[in-house]
């Protein structure tokens, strides 16, 4: 949709964010993160409510379930008609998994498939010294995107999960960790979607320092 | 790399931070929110509040002090004491908690761990356990027993029997706190540790007995732990978590 540049520059103000609330988790911490950066976000259930901003889309949970909550709300729709719009749009944890195509998880489960690729499992025989979930902090090796401004290479952020995302193109790949033999994709983005597995609203400043990032994104280039 | 973590535990008593030794005698040092978030900002890579009275006291952990920690705390947090089923698990986590510490509740109702990891994941379902060093027998061959009601009651269980059991059963992580070195400041109980710590797939944290960066040292490489918990050394014996950290880096322990 094309619109007058002042209308562009008002719809991504940084101070307009939406939280996606498809009853997979708790996202008090997420709210609140945002709260610290100064920023009141909205938390919608339903996709009628949505009216226009950057959208965070979290997430702790299992594929299935995650599917069947962001369907019951239309946010599947939503999502994918403000991905096409370039509208920014944060994942984070099981919300950048059900980003991709398929998931392994719950049997297998059809994701969004805005970023080509699936989700898989660690496989522990890969490392029978390593714990699943991955949980606590661990380093992310970055490519350089905006979402990174003044995050140094090998920060640290707190993660926990089992499955991980792998795109099918590198170029969708914006950042990478180790852990149980496997260099994954911790950090992806196609166009004004990004998405983290690890939770920037608990990595500290890091974290912020992302989240900062995210706000100063810019939305769809005026025309 | 997956990082060691540094674990800082305040034991509220009344809305105040406490210090106790060997569960008996404590000192007041501080108001747990800006006590923590002063942690979080020198390099704590996690929090755990400990409402140490809540249980005797049939009430569930501080809601409001829970709320706000989740306000101030950029970095993970658990909450533990007074949880007494998963209605209080539920609300503790809605106030802003990452993670639920249950210990003696999990011992008398296991089934507890099975219904938290289920509703709420077991990623938020943290094994607290005290155990206590007894002669080994065929009842307890690991020589470590779970104690339960702040160490004041035997249970006749196996730590290692029970750890297995529990992780089973849905506890995602597992505190591993040793009644024998708690407060004393002399080094965790490494043996336990490393026996927990080998004998399940989820992240251990040694709890009980850190006095010095040398102690954290060595339960993260002999005790097999993946994070160390302190107390009295950084609320009252002068050390920070940075300059603890910093000498964790120079021992070759991978930290943030």
């Amino acid at each position: 949709m094309r619109g007058p540049c002042r209308g562009a520059l008002l719809v991504y103000s940084m101070h307009m964010v939406t939280i996606l609330d498809y009853g997979a988790g708790n996202l008090t911490s997420v709210r609140l993160a945002f709260e610290r950066l100064g920023v009141t976000p909205r938390l919608i259930t339903s996709a009628d409510d949505y009216v226009r901003g950057r959208i965070v889309f979290p997430g702790v949970g299992s594929a299935g379930s995650g599917m069947e909550g962001l369907r019951a709300r239309g946010f599947d729709a939503l999502l994918r008609r403000e991905a096409a719009a370039g509208t920014p749009i944060l994942g984070i944890c099981l919300g950048m998994q059900l980003l991709l195509g398929m998931s392994a998880e719950d049997g297998g489960v059809e994701g969004l498939g805005l970023i080509a690729g699936e989700v898989v499992p660690f496989d522990e025989a890969k490392d029978p010294s390593v714990k699943i979930p991955h949980m606590g902090w661990n380093t992310v090796r970055h490519i350089g995107h905006p979402l990174f401004v003044g995050v140094p290479q090998d920060a640290a952020f707190y993660f926990v999960h089992s499955f991980f995302a792998r795109p099918q193109a590198d170029a969708d790949v914006l950042g990478r960790t180790d852990y149980c033999g496997e260099n994954f994709a911790s950090v992806v983005g196609h166009g004004s979607l990004v998405a983290t597995q690890f939770h920037p609203e608990r990595s500290g400043a890091a974290g912020a320092q992302v989240l900062r990032n995210f706000l100063n994104l810019e939305g769809p280039a005026c025309s | 790399m997956l990082l060691k973590r540094l674990i800082v535990c305040l034991d509220v008593r009344n809305g105040r931070v406490t210090k106790g030794v060997r569960f008996k005698g404590n000192v007041d040092v501080g108001d747990p929110v800006d006590m923590a978030a002063r942690y979080c900002a020198d390099g704590a890579d996690e929090m755990v509040f400990y409402d140490i009275t809540a249980s005797a006291e049939h009430r569930c952990c501080d809601l409001d002090m829970v709320a706000r920690a989740a306000r101030a705390l950029s970095i993970p947090f658990t909450v533990g004491g007074g949880i007494r089923d998963a209605a209080d698990m539920r609300a503790a986590l809605l106030a802003g908690a990452d993670k639920v510490s249950l210990n003696s509740l999990a011992v008398l109702h296991p089934e507890v761990l099975t219904v938290g990891a289920k509703a709420f994941g077991r990623q938020c379902v943290v094994l607290g356990m005290d155990a206590k060093r007894v002669p080994a027998s065929s009842a307890i061959p690991s020589g470590y027993e779970i104690v339960i009601r702040g160490g004041r009651e035997p249970t006749g269980r196996d730590a290692v029997a029970w750890a297995k059991e529990a992780v089973d059963r849905g506890a995602g992580e597992i505190c591993v706190n040793a009644i024998d070195t708690d407060g004393v400041r002399e080094g965790y109980e490494l043996t336990l540790t490393r026996l927990i710590s080998d004998a399940v797939r989820v992240p251990v944290i040694a709890s009980g007995g850190a006095g010095k960066p040398e102690h954290l040292t060595a339960v993260l490489r002999e005790g097999h732990a993946d994070a160390a918990l302190v107390a009295s050394m950084v609320h009252t014996m002068g050390y920070t978590c940075a300059g603890i950290k910093a000498a964790l880096a120079a021992d070759g322990i991978p930290v943030r």
